[in-house]
């Protein structure tokens, strides 16, 4: 795990506790890290260069604000530049003709045929009616991976199978989309390499024959260093109107998105944040520079909560909880709740500060004691979940053996279990209303 | 047969690491001279601490071999780039036993299925017989994916259902292989980010399939990542390789502008090999790694 940018800055300026400006020499160390965090993050090495020269410029001299360290004041100008920098969400434009047509573009690999459907399901819940259409005939079943995606979805989907020529494949799926009405058009591309003359030849006189109003550049947030020269050399072939980050839902820093976001001025359009086809997100700039500083991502911790826990549920488990007849069982399902939030490493990353704090600690250690729980609960009977007293010896040996774990391990969550029970009991007599209130906030 | 490595090299060579030699030049060793070789460095995406670690090794060795000339420099560079590469250990697909099983892993779109598709058809050529089972049920279409390179290398596939348990299909190739007497059996598995702690999950009952049915099997699990990601890789690498006791890479998409800089991170931290390089969307473009001629091939204006 890469260290935070507010981490390494804070030990350059630890035992500096000076209020006032910023000297140069504060900011010439500060400079280092920040260059070297930013190329840990894979932002490219000339993209990182110009960007330290405009944080210097207005860091020197700057006033520490009464209420943040050097260190922070520093990062703070590193964040609001990064903010900058990565430039408004862009969102679609879609223009007031019909149909609007979306052409995908992108080195192979990157996700644009996923992209394509995901795109096509959220404009539908836009009120669009989005035709697909598959024009990379190169990759073995990328036309039947984009039919499958099309069937799952109920879009339709326009091709003209492995025979045919990307070029009219295109230009016909327009002209189908204006005989049936549909609104918008989603152009799947093949993966092509950006120095591949023939190929990038190719987008060019799709883009030239049917004139699509958005050209995106779908690019995998983990792309290193190459981010820039992918991007130019798109840009210059096709001229992109958007860029669509994906595997977003992955660990990576993302630097790709400044480098390509800054050498091609076009906005940051869509992110895609995982494998079911609604895993899609606008672009939230704060977000992307907090993660690219390691600085945590409260934001999605919370919508992501929000999301995933069922509403009814988790009010459920609360009244239960005041009312005293908390069993095994409701402990289980909360922690399903939990467990579908993602992975315990993930979420604590979210939580500003906590990389400090769980620097060293394994995660999936916690990940590993969630599940042991979770076996031991499903190794018992209904009865003995809502009814934990009737546990004796020989039960607990059935259960730690069905579980896979030991009679002590069994023994052990049936006292923390029994300790959360006393804890309820006492919240419940008297500064009851407040819990109540949390989980009103929960829910 | 094969492409060689130094053709398909030749235009990462020329881009940047050809550049190298260059940027250097053959005049004196200044401040200068080291900023642009760590440059050059993190731009092929060898990565902060790697490059680090090379410029003060080279550094300290400028002062105590008395180098002053960034020419000496170019040289001594190549010789710890080498040593970052150190000795492979044998390679298991080569050693003689009934049934040779080697898992494929990776994140999404590294180029997975299309390496099965290439190893098929490079070992088929050595003669091997070889089985391909189609272990990624996931992504849509993946399995007919897999289907056409099956065919284009002319080897038989095993598969299941879209959706099915990639591990019933793991099995199910491993008793087709034994029933119908192949050596070699290619597992195919979806395409997953290293950080989803179930799908990782899944790979491990996928590994443990295999190790039940066959003894000291998988006999290789190679991790394919693609050239053009950046510090992530060393990442994945070790994820998977805590998950699955990965044992080698296979570096694919070889044939852009990308360097796979990572590579030798990857030697240095994770001690695995590479095994071949991917560098192209033919059947046939896959080269066997061989460490020499990849640094001498990065060095060639």
């Amino acid at each position: 795990m890469f260290e935070a940018l507010g981490d390494r800055l804070q030990s350059v300026f630890d035992g500096l506790q000076k209020r006032g400006k910023l000297t140069e020499s504060d900011v010439d160390k500060a400079m280092r890290e920040v260059r070297l965090a930013l190329l840990e993050a894979d932002v490219n090495f000339k993209v990182v260069k110009r960007f330290v020269a405009r944080v210097r410029k207005r860091a020197v001299g700057k006033e520490v604000m009464g209420s943040l360290t050097p260190g922070q004041q520093v990062v703070k100008i590193v964040h609001d530049e990064l903010i900058t920098t990565l430039g408004d969400p862009g969102r679609l434009n879609l223009g007031m003709q019909s149909p609007a047509v979306i052409m995908l573009v992108g080195l192979q690999g990157a996700g644009k045929t996923t992209m394509a459907g995901k795109l096509a399901l959220y404009l539908r819940k836009q009120g669009r009616r989005p035709l697909m259409v598959a024009a990379d005939v190169y990759r073995p079943a990328a036309i039947d991976q984009l039919q499958i995606l099309g069937r799952q979805l109920d879009i339709p989907v326009y091709d003209e199978g492995v025979k045919g020529d990307p070029v009219t494949i295109c230009t016909n799926g327009v002209k189908h989309a204006v005989s049936n009405n549909f609104t918008t058009v989603i152009l799947d591309t093949a993966g092509r390499l950006n120095i591949d003359e023939m190929m990038m030849e190719e987008i060019k006189k799709i883009k030239a024959t049917v004139n699509p109003i958005e050209m995106l550049l779908v690019a995998d947030a983990m792309t290193g260093q190459q981010a820039v020269r992918v991007a130019t050399d798109f840009n210059n072939a096709v001229e992109i109107t958007g860029l669509i980050m994906t595997k977003v839902d992955g660990d990576a820093r993302g630097g790709a998105a400044i480098s390509m976001r800054e050498v091609t001025d076009v906005p940051i359009k869509f992110l895609g944040v995982g494998e079911k086809l609604n895993a899609i997100e606008l672009f939230h700039p704060d977000r992307m520079a907090n993660r690219i500083l390691g600085m945590g991502d409260m934001l999605t911790l919370i919508e992501k909560a929000q999301e995933e826990m069922d509403q009814e549920e988790a009010e459920k488990a609360g009244k239960k909880m005041l009312s005293g007849d908390f069993n095994l069982d409701d402990f289980l399902g909360q922690m399903q709740q939990i467990k579908k939030m993602g992975p315990i490493g993930k979420l604590m990353d979210m939580i500003p500060g906590m990389s400090k704090m769980t620097k060293g600690v394994d995660m999936s250690n916690a990940e590993g004691d969630l599940r042991r729980i979770e076996a031991i609960i499903q190794s018992m009977t209904m009865k003995e979940r809502r009814y934990p007293k009737i546990l004796k010896a020989s039960r607990k040996r059935r259960i730690a053996a069905g579980s896979g774990t030991s009679v002590q391990e069994v023994n052990q969550l049936l006292k923390q279990f029994r300790d959360m029970q006393q804890m309820m009991k006492q919240l419940r007599s008297g500064k009851g209303r407040g819990l109540q209130n949390l989980m009103r906030g929960l829910g | 047969m094969f492409k060689s490595i130094r053709d398909s090299l030749a235009r990462t060579r020329n881009t940047v690491f050809g550049q190298i030699a260059h940027a250097l030049g053959t005049g004196d060793i200044t401040e200068e001279t080291w900023e642009d070789l760590e440059d050059l460095l993190v731009q092929a995406d060898v990565g902060v601490p790697t490059t680090m670690l090379l410029v003060d090794t080279l550094r300290e060795r400028t002062t105590k071999e008395g180098f002053y000339r960034a020419d000496q420099l170019t040289e001594a560079l190549k010789e710890e780039l080498r040593n970052l590469l150190a000795e492979n250990p044998p390679f298991a697909i080569n050693k003689k036993r009934l049934l040779t099983i080697v898992l494929v892993v990776g994140v999404n779109g590294s180029g997975k299925t299309t390496t099965i598709g290439k190893l098929a058809h490079h070992y088929k050529n050595e003669g091997r017989s070889v089985l391909l089972a189609a272990g990624d049920t996931f992504r849509a279409a993946a399995i007919d994916q897999l289907k056409v390179w099956a065919d284009r290398a002319d080897v038989p596939i095993i598969s299941g259902q879209p959706g099915g348990d990639p591990a019933a299909t793991t099995y199910d190739g491993i008793r087709a292989a034994r029933g119908r007497g192949f050596d070699l059996l290619f597992v195919d598995t979806a395409g997953r980010l290293h950080n989803k702690f179930n799908l990782m999950r899944e790979l491990e009952k996928i590994r443990s399939t295999c190790a039940k049915s066959v003894h000291e099997a998988p006999h290789e699990v190679l991790i394919v990542l693609d050239a053009p990601t950046g510090q992530n890789a060393l990442i994945q690498a070790k994820k998977f390789k805590e998950v699955v006791d990965v044992t080698g890479v296979i570096l694919t998409k070889l044939d852009g502008t990308a360097k796979g800089g990572m590579v030798f991170a990857i030697y240095r931290e994770l001690g695995l090999p590479v095994r071949f390089i991917g560098t192209g969307e033919k059947i046939e473009d896959l080269a066997p790694f061989d460490a020499d001629q990849f640094v001498d091939g990065l060095f060639e204006a």
